[in-house]
């Protein structure tokens, strides 16, 4: 089977979608961009395989058997299954490597204590993978450093003080094996890590009486989908760092516009927060690009700011939109400065306002500031449609909304629930388009003739 | 406690644009025109520090001025990429961070020893003639200049062209000035009695090289263009712009490039750029709006890299119109000095604007228009975006913008202006094919 990928490096994030022949989104992946764009990419694309993988086992299951609306919850358990095969398969390289990390003068004599501290720690951290990956579980993340890192710290910590051994060398040990392992994605073997995942569904899975010989098959069938990675198109910021020739990067404002046409045919205008830009797009009808505008060289407004107003207030960027949807009134604040943030928080703090009455004038002054991009783009046309990693933020929306209506009007709003994929989407459809439809836009001349 | 101190790396060598023989002649006109600035006080010169639009040199000359044009010289330290320590100079005195940054750089240079390119100290100026067209600015500039220098200043004020046209009326009040304020004036800073025909020789010589001038900036209606005309186009303005309009040097100059762009048109080359000749010409861009001078190489590549090519642009008729048929005249010299300074770009309304880069769009049968936006100018910035949208409504073809600044460093983000200009590369290129799709499918 023929399939496409498009792939969005942004600055937070980089996401992956993969595609086929008819345009269909078989898988969708996401993984946080490091500081290094190559491995981002490449664990991104896999996610999006996997991804496809569930989704080839879903269709099949669904041809095969009478499951019914047990499907889901059968696919459900088969990818944390295979997502805990993949954590722990990932914490082996963890320990593995934080072995080899056991040299220097501070280590000198306590090196086996250290050992068998670490042995400690991990079998502890296996011990609530379990957990974390058991049928129905929910994770704040899946991203492996998030995961493992921040129990990996409380849980040597209590180990450390258990064995009277110093924190700070498992600390250390850690800090030099993280980034190492987090650019080394986990390896290919998908298959195997399936196949062991659907013997653990079919023995501790939450769906009942299933007979393996109904399940066997068709999941085999959708493991052996030959995926051939037909064409890549990269966009987003890291984009350039892509190891892709020319034709396989397009700019990430065409691939919002074009993402956004797809989801949202009727789509005209978009607006896009991302990480370190806003950009307000315009797109004809067949999602082509018109006019766009977007922010200068200051991030100001951007999703980084959300960032930075979040680590300032010591709390997850998730928990910043609820919050602000608790204030009573709205602070004015005028400065969407990122490098203010801190500054213009503290200052509202001491003056006495309430944290949610801030945040909710700080998501307002974010919308203020995209607003006056959309109208440089051109204004608001029916339909609009939201993406990047702010449309998930309530708060944002909200006022968005109130903004867009006291401007524009009755005006349809789009916000997809997989709305920070958009990007990744417009990449697969030019990456589909290359092939099937012979357009690669860098030589017109095909397309004429 | 010691201070950690990076590494010295030696820089990575550049290499050396490659330059044709008016661009090596230019070097030597420039380095000649500083050198003789730098030494007007020994050789007793005096010394007039006068704008690029509106830069009535034919006359400065008459009275044995040097001329001395310190926005010529922030473009130079923004070249050199010394402009940044002179900004952060001036801001240290007072200026705030949106002031005009050529004025910062000149200002800052005054306070670090105002040294001109050739190391030497730049003379202080006898006169500071400003021919006002339409940079509110550039008088600003100039007060505080007088406040620094305690010089003559003498001040033209040119009527700005406010419905397009230019009347008898506006022509005759600037030849009023220039007999009762301007002339005298200048006469008594010198000591030099006015001789009009030795204006009407210089400006015979003018409209030579303007002639030149014009066919050169034209022959990118050719495709593909054998010159890019903005940041080409930079090179091509230095001389007339400057302190050589009216000179034989300047006449043999543009006679020299002349050549050299017929040349290419012969051999149906396209531009030259400081990586050599440029690759297939995929887009023909018009473009309004300054460059940005701290990193000229630098955005210039991100368009040439992409077969983008400047086939028309505005800034380069901020120190004169020329293509729509103006000529400074011998035969009426004053008056034709008075119209030069009505046409230069600075001192067109916006729908005169708008009409300049629909047409370009057309004439040069362009892609769209791309507009820089300068963060320190608000004099050029003020209603880009209505032109820009008014230019996309008329001519049907996108625009785009990016923004950056003249001689400011901190105002260039590379990453974020080669997405944007990628960006609008990739539209045209996309509308192109959905269009070419359109019509093979009727």
């Amino acid at each position: 089977m023929k399939s496409f990928i498009g792939i969005d490096l942004g600055s937070t994030t980089t996401k992956a979608i993969l595609s086929n022949e008819e345009g269909q989104v078989l898988g969708r992946g996401i993984t946080n961009s490091r500081s290094n764009y190559e491995t981002a990419a490449s664990v991104a694309k896999q996610e999006a395989v996997i991804d496809a993988r569930l989704y080839l086992c879903r269709e099949r299951l669904e041809q095969a058997t009478g499951m019914g609306e047990q499907i889901e919850q059968f696919i459900g358990d088969l990818g944390s299954f295979f997502r805990k095969e993949q954590f722990l398969e990932q914490l082996g390289d963890l320990e593995g490597t934080c072995l080899e990390k056991i040299e220097g003068d501070r280590f000198v004599g306590k090196e086996e204590a250290i050992k068998e501290a670490l042995a400690e720690t991990f079998r502890r951290l296996r011990e609530e993978a379990l957990v974390l990956y058991a049928p129905g579980a929910e994770r704040k993340s899946d991203f492996f450093r998030d995961l493992a890192g921040s129990r990996y710290l409380m849980i040597s910590e209590e180990v450390a003080r258990e064995a009277q051994l110093g924190y700070d060398l498992l600390l250390n040990v850690y800090d030099k094996s993280i980034i190492e392992v987090e650019n080394r994605p986990p390896s290919g073997q998908l298959k195997e890590k399936f196949q062991r995942a659907l013997q653990e569904v079919l023995a501790h899975g939450s769906v009942s009486g299933i007979a393996s010989e109904d399940v066997t098959g068709p999941v085999s069938d959708a493991l052996d989908v030959d995926l051939e990675e037909t064409y890549v198109v990269g966009t987003g910021y890291g984009r350039v760092t892509l190891p892709f020739s020319k034709e396989h990067i397009r700019s990430e404002i065409l691939c919002h516009g074009l993402g956004a046409h797809m989801m949202y045919p009727k789509t005209r205008t978009v607006l896009d927060i991302g990480g370190q830009d806003t950009k307000g797009i315009q797109v004809d009808g067949e999602g082509i690009v018109e006019n766009f505008q977007m922010n200068d060289r200051c991030a100001a407004g951007c999703g980084r700011y959300l960032g930075y107003i979040a680590d300032e207030m010591n709390v997850g960027l998730h928990e910043l939109g609820p919050m602000a949807m608790k204030a009573t009134r709205q602070v004015r604040i005028n400065s969407t400065c990122t490098v203010f943030a801190g500054a213009e928080l503290r200052d509202r703090l001491a003056l006495g306002e309430k944290r949610e009455d801030i945040l909710a004038g700080l998501h307002r002054a974010i919308i203020l500031r995209a607003m006056s991009i959309i109208a440089r783009s051109g204004g608001i046309t029916d339909e609009f449609t939201f993406t990047g990693g702010v449309a998930k933020n309530e708060a944002a929306t909200n006022e968005l909304r109130k903004l867009v209506e006291e401007n524009y009007g009755k005006v349809t709003i789009n916000i997809n629930p997989n709305s920070i994929y958009t990007g990744a989407l417009g990449a697969s459809e030019f990456a589909r388009r290359a092939i099937v439809e012979g357009r690669t836009y860098d030589d017109a001349e095909l397309v004429a003739a | 406690m010691s201070t950690m101190t990076k590494p010295k790396r030696a820089p990575k060598p550049r290499p050396e644009a490659e330059k044709d023989a008016s661009m090596l002649k230019q070097k030597e006109m420039m380095a000649g025109h500083y050198d003789r600035l730098t030494s007007a006080p020994e050789n007793g010169d005096k010394v007039c520090a006068t704008f690029v639009p509106g830069n009535l040199n034919e006359l400065i000359m008459c009275f044995d001025f040097v001329n001395n044009l310190p926005e010529q010289n922030a473009i130079q330290a923004g070249l050199r990429k010394t402009s940044g320590r002179f900004v952060m100079e001036a801001e240290k005195m007072g200026h705030s961070e949106d002031v005009c940054t050529y004025v910062k750089s000149d200002l800052g240079m005054m306070a670090r020893g105002n040294l001109a390119p050739n190391g030497k100290p730049f003379p202080d100026p006898d006169v500071l003639l400003l021919s006002y067209t339409g940079c509110f600015t550039f008088m600003k500039w100039f007060e505080l200049l007088r406040e620094q220098y305690g010089c003559e200043a003498i001040m033209l004020h040119t009527p700005y062209t406010g419905d397009g046209v230019i009347t008898d009326n506006m022509r005759e009040y600037m030849v009023k000035q220039l007999k009762e304020e301007v002339i005298p004036k200048l006469e008594a800073v010198s000591g030099v009695k006015f001789d009009i025909d030795r204006l009407r020789e210089y400006l015979r010589e003018s409209a030579r090289a303007e002639d030149d001038l014009v066919a050169v900036l034209q022959s990118a209606k050719k495709k593909p263009s054998p010159i890019d005309a903005y940041f080409g186009g930079i090179y091509y303005i230095g001389p007339i712009f400057g302190a050589f309009r009216g000179t034989k040097e300047a006449t043999e100059f543009y006679r020299l490039l002349r050549g050299e762009i017929d040349e290419r048109v012969a051999a149906g080359l396209g531009p030259i750029t400081p990586d050599g000749p440029m690759g297939e010409e995929k887009y023909r861009l018009v473009t309004e709006g300054p460059p940005n001078y701290t990193s000229f190489r630098d955005f210039w590549k991100m368009f040439y890299e992409e077969g983008a090519v400047c086939v028309a642009s505005s800034y380069t008729k901020v120190g004169g119109t020329y293509d729509f048929g103006f000529r400074h005249d011998p035969d009426r010299p004053l008056e034709s000095l008075a119209e030069y300074c009505l046409n230069v770009y600075t001192n067109r309304s916006l729908p005169q604007r708008v009409d300049m880069l629909a047409n370009y769009i057309e004439e040069y049968e362009a892609d769209g228009l791309l507009i820089n936006s300068i963060k320190s100018c608000n004099s050029f910035s003020a209603g880009q975006l209505l032109i820009m949208k008014e230019v996309e409504k008329r001519t049907g073809k996108p625009g785009a913008f990016v923004e950056t600044d003249l001689v400011d460093p901190r105002y260039f983000s590379a990453s974020n202006v080669k997405n944007r200009l990628e960006s609008y590369l990739q539209m045209i290129e996309q509308k192109r094919s959905s269009t070419q799709t359109l019509g093979a499918a009727a």
